[in-house]
């Protein structure tokens, strides 16, 4: 069993001297996320209320960011980070790959469904 | 010779290209089969959102409360703590997975112990969110069609204004002569019975509702600015005459006073799925405390039984950060 840590994040910007300061230092990054997002989520600042792609722009934030804290826990609490690329991509890609897929098949056909009630002749609510 | 010995080697299973052990590999496919079941729930919730996207409960009006805080207005705060209280639990097993890596049972075992109370403060806040959303706040009238009829009336706020929910208790009006006794099967025909009665009848809050002016009805479907529509005092009473067909309090399987029922079928199913993985993550890791105290790992000079329920843990705060923004931010 390999012992070695590799201790830096953002690209080698942050070097930690220990694996345990790095634990620290993910914590406090994670932290910093969730609390961005509770106050945006409780502010809903105006310009955050415009349309990219059919979603409003804090939802992208929102969606964004947790995947970058989804990014930290695996890498650096699930020690992805230190497997080998076999590993990393087998677990990664696959899952990855599959939950697009499904959203958007999902996703796609709620919405049809949603403009079928909207603007069709079929009526569920009377 | 040699060519042979390694040959023998490699297609016997000599050597490890993934370099992990078995046990630690299996965990991995094993969450990634576990993610994509959270996914498929995740999805079919995004499905049926898009399906009624014009009618969704906002999850800010539905999840205001904070334990001891009673009449506060607090969106999310309190989802916001359970969050945090499980990502330190993460940090707590991932210290406890390193001081495994150096061997030291004293600190494996205090780690280990912080993460089962991280997991117990998790599951028991769980609870009261479950307890406080079934139990239900304002009450609502459920429609013909299935639609949920909310209450409030404006206030003035700051010098605007604001549209702000009243309960239906405030305003019912009791008519005692209608007392109505729930049908039983002692005291009915043996094999018919029915559920419990709802506790205002709608002639109830039909009078309540004439009787106080002010008071108007919101229905579910969002406007323009991201609010749902408030009906005029006239519409509101015609609503509930023509449509109201029975009052509704808390959320259930059946029926949910926060708007639509599929929003509680699919909190209780993710939420509940969810809990149930950090029940059972505490349960396992209790089962590796006690091994770690009892020096098992400290025999096996390696303690990999902590790096993978470790794994498991970690999983448990990662499916919770993303159910954290489907239901409760986006």
């Amino acid at each position: 069993m390999a012992h070695e840590h590799k201790l830096a994040i953002f690209q080698g910007l942050l070097k930690f001297k220990s694996n345990t300061q790095k634990i620290w230092g993910v914590l406090i990054l994670l932290s910093i996320i969730t609390a961005v997002e509770v106050v945006l989520g409780i502010l809903k600042p105006e310009w955050s209320m415009g349309k990219v792609l059919g979603m409003k722009i804090l939802n992208w934030i929102f969606i964004i960011l947790t995947i970058v804290k989804a990014y930290y826990i695996t890498w650096d609490f699930m020690h992805m980070r230190d497997e080998t690329k076999g590993l990393r991509r087998m677990v990664v890609w696959t899952t990855i790959f599959l939950i697009l897929y499904l959203m958007f098949i999902l996703l796609q056909e709620g919405g049809y469904v949603f403009d079928v009630y909207d603007d069709g002749y079929i009526k569920r609510d009377f | 010779m040699s060519t042979v010995v390694a040959e023998g080697k490699t297609w016997s299973g000599g050597n490890q290209p993934l370099q992990a052990s078995y046990g630690k590999m299996m965990m991995w496919f094993f969450i990634v089969s576990d993610a994509l079941t959270f996914s498929g729930f995740l999805a079919a919730y995004g499905f049926s959102r898009f399906k009624f996207i014009d009618a969704w409960p906002i999850a800010d009006e539905v999840f205001t409360h904070f334990p001891f805080l009673h009449g506060v207005d607090a969106p999310m705060y309190y989802v916001a703590f359970m969050t945090f209280v499980l990502i330190m639990s993460s940090v707590t097993m991932v210290l406890a997975v390193d001081a495994g890596h150096h061997l030291n049972k004293a600190k494996v075992t205090i780690y280990m112990f912080l993460t089962i109370i991280g997991g117990l403060i998790f599951v028991g806040s769980q609870a009261w969110e479950w307890n406080t959303f079934i139990k239900g706040d304002y009450g609502a009238v459920q429609t013909k069609g299935g639609n949920i009829l909310q209450f409030g009336h404006y206030v003035e706020k700051d010098g605007e204004q604001v549209f702000k929910r009243v309960a239906v208790r405030d305003f019912a009006v009791n008519t005692a002569h209608q007392e109505r006794t729930q049908h039983e099967r002692k005291n009915g025909l043996w094999f018919v019975s029915e559920g419990p009665l709802p506790t205002y009848t709608m002639d109830e809050v039909i009078h309540g509702l004439q009787a106080n002016k002010d008071v108007l009805v919101r229905t579910q479907i969002i406007n323009e600015d991201g609010e749902k529509t408030v009906l005029s005092r006239e519409e509101s009473i015609n609503q509930i005459m023509k449509n109201g067909k029975v009052y509704v309090e808390g959320a259930n399987l059946k029926v949910n006073e926060y708007g639509s029922p599929l929003f509680a079928d699919f909190f209780f199913f993710i939420t509940g799925f969810h809990g149930f993985h950090v029940f059972s993550g505490v349960v396992i890791n209790i089962i590796i405390f006690f091994n770690v105290v009892l020096g098992t790992y400290e025999k096996r000079k390696s303690y990999e039984m902590v790096e993978k329920v470790g794994l498991y843990w970690h999983f448990v705060d990662l499916v919770w950060v993303f159910v954290f923004t489907f239901f409760y931010l986006v």
